[in-house]
């Protein structure tokens, strides 16, 4: 499917921008292109996605990125903080009214699934809060909209008002709200019918009700496949309404549910439960952080980005780099870096891991032979503490041990040693030409090097 | 002859023509514009064929929900064809646009002209209905039962949702509303038995049409579309060649999810043709081109609103038009 590779693509981006030292501004474009194709593939509205990219940018290319050590994984971060922030905290509280019964309206388009959600709020209502709610049937149009509430009525125990269709919903609503005080009952559940944002008649007809009824909560049932008019449909119901929150259904089907974001970024209103089923006992309490995970299809990256970070000590990094620079590096530092790597997974980003790779123009898109990393891993931990500290000891005696001890060849210990040399050198080079200013943009740096392990 | 001007005359010399694009006018682009005054609005709001001319159409056309890869192939399509023929005029550029737009829905099929149903002479014809929850199956079958019955034909209908409550009472309904039988069993109950009954009752009662309706279902979940293939295949099993039309009912509100609908449907039951309901509203359904493009499935019909009268047979180029119909009424 479509959305497969571009998952794939910007996991990719993803990848080669986590352990950058430095981020520029095309890999930031790069980058943000890729999760607004994300974005607009899971159906997060257009505008919403421009608004949302800009942000992204503008906080990427800024300090905090610059000046972080791991300015790639950074990036990564702000997305998903952009993300989980657009998409709100977790808010599942329904309304209790002082003066019962409470009164809750089901509000949203044809075929959002208002009705199945009015009985599963019923249902949730009793187990959860031991509440007594009564149905109303309060949709007079589609045919044998009313015979479905009471089915689930009957199928919940619980009581449905109903009154035909020859009456309007209005009056029918005003009738319900007499029975539930009568019996007291303490919450009243309206499933309205639904309707089309721009059929004036009929959201007129809401609007009577809600100023005859003042209700608690309206609620705005909204199917989670829908697609870029979800922001139209929101505003609209929102503006009219004034709804005080949102029901996202069919939820448990394979969408992306983009339409959450742009819902929630139109009206601002906390999506409060997501239908799981078409059982009544699926209604279940919105996450908008995995929802955030979800849309964006990368619930894997996220997890992989988290893992970075736990596992990668910022300031051990640093001293490290310290240390190359000081050109003290040794072998020990070498391995644990390669470690520290490992622990993370895909070995294809250790050259990005090692601070101050990248920024050899000659070690772009080298290919890394996982065996050859643990061959080099081999060589080293046949070495002594001492050979590790300081590789000049090692004569052609040692040499040899070390090429039995780690079951390499003894060409393959020298070039080891050779390049460990090398890379030390360049390290130091390098330093001197950063320090030395833009010169060193120009200098030969990195060019016909070789890591031991490519 | 660029599709603008195809349109136009077609509009110009065909009156019922003119009544289903003044229908496509109040359902996709809610306008009481004229047509040629939009073209020419159109092709005066944009003096330069530059990058904001394409950006602007490429958030026209995924506003109207048509496939995120789909607009991004159509653009650079676009871009190098305005190249290759070193066009410059927005004028010229407007009919590339247009031809290709047209392109993405016929693919490299002849046929220009909508598609009809498949419906068999002095025979009986099945016709299954899927799709998932809430998309307008039932309402569609109450639709389309009126208009083939006034077309003189005898129609039968089956409720093959037997899991939905109140579903069954919903297609009695429209049974009553529109004054044909429909063939039910108890709620719960095995829907390929029902469709099974159904068509029986069809052959003895020597019915033309046989509409049957099925219980809405997401296409993630397995046992549910097994059972969808177990109903078409005892429709197949009873009568050769059947079903004639496998209708997979889509709601034009749904975004990219609607391709990941239409290929599951299609495994499972081989969809012959898509109802794109609810284009009343203003969302676009664009994500057909996509359907098309990727699974060559034709839209058939149209559902406008929730009355017997409000379905129509598709027409491509009125549809294709009333996507990016905002670039010409916007300001
Ligand atoms: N506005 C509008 N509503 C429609 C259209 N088709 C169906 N509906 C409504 O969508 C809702 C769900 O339809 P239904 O036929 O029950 O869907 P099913 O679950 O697929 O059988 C009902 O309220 C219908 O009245 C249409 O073309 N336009
Ligand atoms: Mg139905």
């Amino acid at each position: 499917m479509a959305f497969e590779g571009l998952a794939d693509r910007l996991q990719n981006t993803i990848q080669k921008i986590k352990g950058k030292g430095k981020v520029t501004e095309q890999d930031v474009k790069e980058m943000t292109r890729e999760v607004r194709l994300a974005l607009l593939e899971a159906d997060v509205n257009f505008k919403v996605v421009k608004d949302f990219i800009k942000r992204v940018k503008e906080r990427a290319v800024g300090e905090e990125v610059m000046e972080s050590l791991t300015p790639g994984q950074q990036v990564i971060k702000i997305v998903k903080e952009e993300l989980s922030s657009l998409m709100g905290g977790d808010e599942s509280k329904i309304a209790v009214s002082d003066r019962p019964p409470t009164v809750i309206m089901m509000v949203g388009l044809q075929g959002a699934g208002k009705t199945t959600t009015t009985g599963k709020l019923a249902n949730l209502l009793r187990k959860k809060y031991n509440r007594k709610p009564l149905l109303v049937a309060a949709d007079i149009y589609r045919p044998a909209a009313i015979d479905q509430l009471e089915t689930l009525g009957k199928q919940l125990n619980m009581p449905v008002y109903s009154a035909g269709t020859d009456i309007s919903p209005v009056e029918i609503v005003n009738q319900a709200m007499a029975k539930a005080k009568e019996e007291h009952l303490d919450y009243v559940l309206i499933d309205t019918a639904g309707r089309l944002h721009i059929d004036g008649d009929l959201m007129d007809e809401l609007i009577q009700i809600k100023n005859n009824v003042s209700p608690d909560e309206i609620f705005l049932v909204v199917d989670a496949m829908t697609g870029q008019d979800a922001v139209n449909v929101a505003e609209s119901f929102n503006d009219q309404l004034d709804v005080s929150g949102v029901i996202l259904t069919k939820l448990d089907g394979d969408t992306r549910g983009g339409a959450a974001l742009s819902i929630k970024a139109v009206t601002d209103k906390p999506i409060k439960f997501a239908g799981m089923g078409e059982k009544l006992d699926q209604l279940e309490v919105f996450h908008p952080e995995r929802m955030a995970s979800r849309i964006l299809g990368m619930g894997d990256v996220l997890s992989l980005i988290e893992k970075a970070q736990e596992n990668v000590d910022e300031k051990r990094a640093k001293e490290l780099e310290e240390k190359m620079r000081s050109a003290s590096f040794t072998f020990d530092d070498f391995l644990e870096q390669m470690g520290q790597v490992r622990k993370m997974g895909p070995l294809d980003e250790l050259l990005d891991m090692i601070p101050g790779s990248n920024k050899m123009k000659g070690l772009k898109n080298v290919e890394i032979d996982e065996k050859q990393i643990s061959h080099v891993e081999a060589v080293i931990q046949s070495m002594t503490a001492k050979e590790r500290q300081d590789p000049s000891i090692i004569n052609a005696n040692r040499k040899k041990r070390i090429a039995k001890g780690s079951g390499r060849s003894v060409s393959e210990v020298n070039r080891l040693l050779k390049q460990f040399e090398e890379m030390k050198k360049m390290m130091k080079q390098m330093t001197n030409m950063q320090q030395g200013g833009k010169k060193g943009k120009k200098g030969k740096k990195g060019k016909g090097f070789n890591f031991p392990f490519m | 002859m660029s599709f603008f001007k195809k349109l136009k005359e077609k509009f110009q010399t065909n009156q019922s023509n003119e009544e289903v694009s003044d229908k496509y006018k109040d359902g996709l682009s809610k306008t009481r514009k004229t047509f040629s005054e939009k073209i020419n609005d159109l092709v005066a709001r944009y003096r330069k064929v530059d990058e904001d001319f394409f950006e602007d159409l490429e958030e026209v056309l995924i506003a109207a929900d048509v496939g995120v890869s789909t607009v991004m192939d159509l653009i650079d399509e676009l871009k190098m064809e305005v190249k290759r023929r070193n066009i410059s005029d927005t004028k010229e550029v407007k009919s590339v646009i247009s031809e290709k737009l047209v392109d993405i829905y016929y693919g490299d099929s002849e046929e220009e002209s909508s598609v009809g149903l498949n419906m068999q002479e002095n025979e009986l014809t099945v016709i299954l209905f899927v799709g998932v929850n809430g998309v307008g199956k039932t309402t569609t079958i109450g639709k389309l039962a009126h208009q083939l019955k006034s077309e003189g034909k005898k129609v039968l209908l089956t409720a093959g949702d037997t899991f939905r409550a109140g579903a069954i009472e919903q297609l009695s309904e429209w049974g009553k509303r529109v004054e044909v039988d429909v063939i039910k069993h108890s709620e719960g109950s095995d829907p390929a038995a029902v469709i099974y009954d159904g068509i029986q009752a069809a052959k003895s009662r020597e019915a033309d049409v046989l509409l049957c309706d099925t219980a809405g279902r997401l296409q993630n979940k397995v046992n549910l579309m097994n059972e969808l293939s177990k109903v078409k295949r005892v429709i197949e099993r009873e009568i050769p060649n059947a079903p004639h039309e496998v209708l997979l009912v889509l709601d034009a509100t749904t975004g990219q999810n609607a391709l990941s609908q239409a290929k599951t449907f299609s495994e499972a039951t081989d969809v012959s043709g898509i109802v794109l309901t609810k284009l009343d509203g203003t969302a676009k359904g664009g994500i057909v081109l996509a359907i098309r493009n990727e699974l060559g499935i034709p839209v058939k019909l149209v559902g406008l609103g929730e009355k017997v009268t409000d379905l129509q047979t598709f027409d491509p180029q009125a549809f294709v038009y009333g996507l990016f119909a905002d670039m010409i009424d916007d300001e």
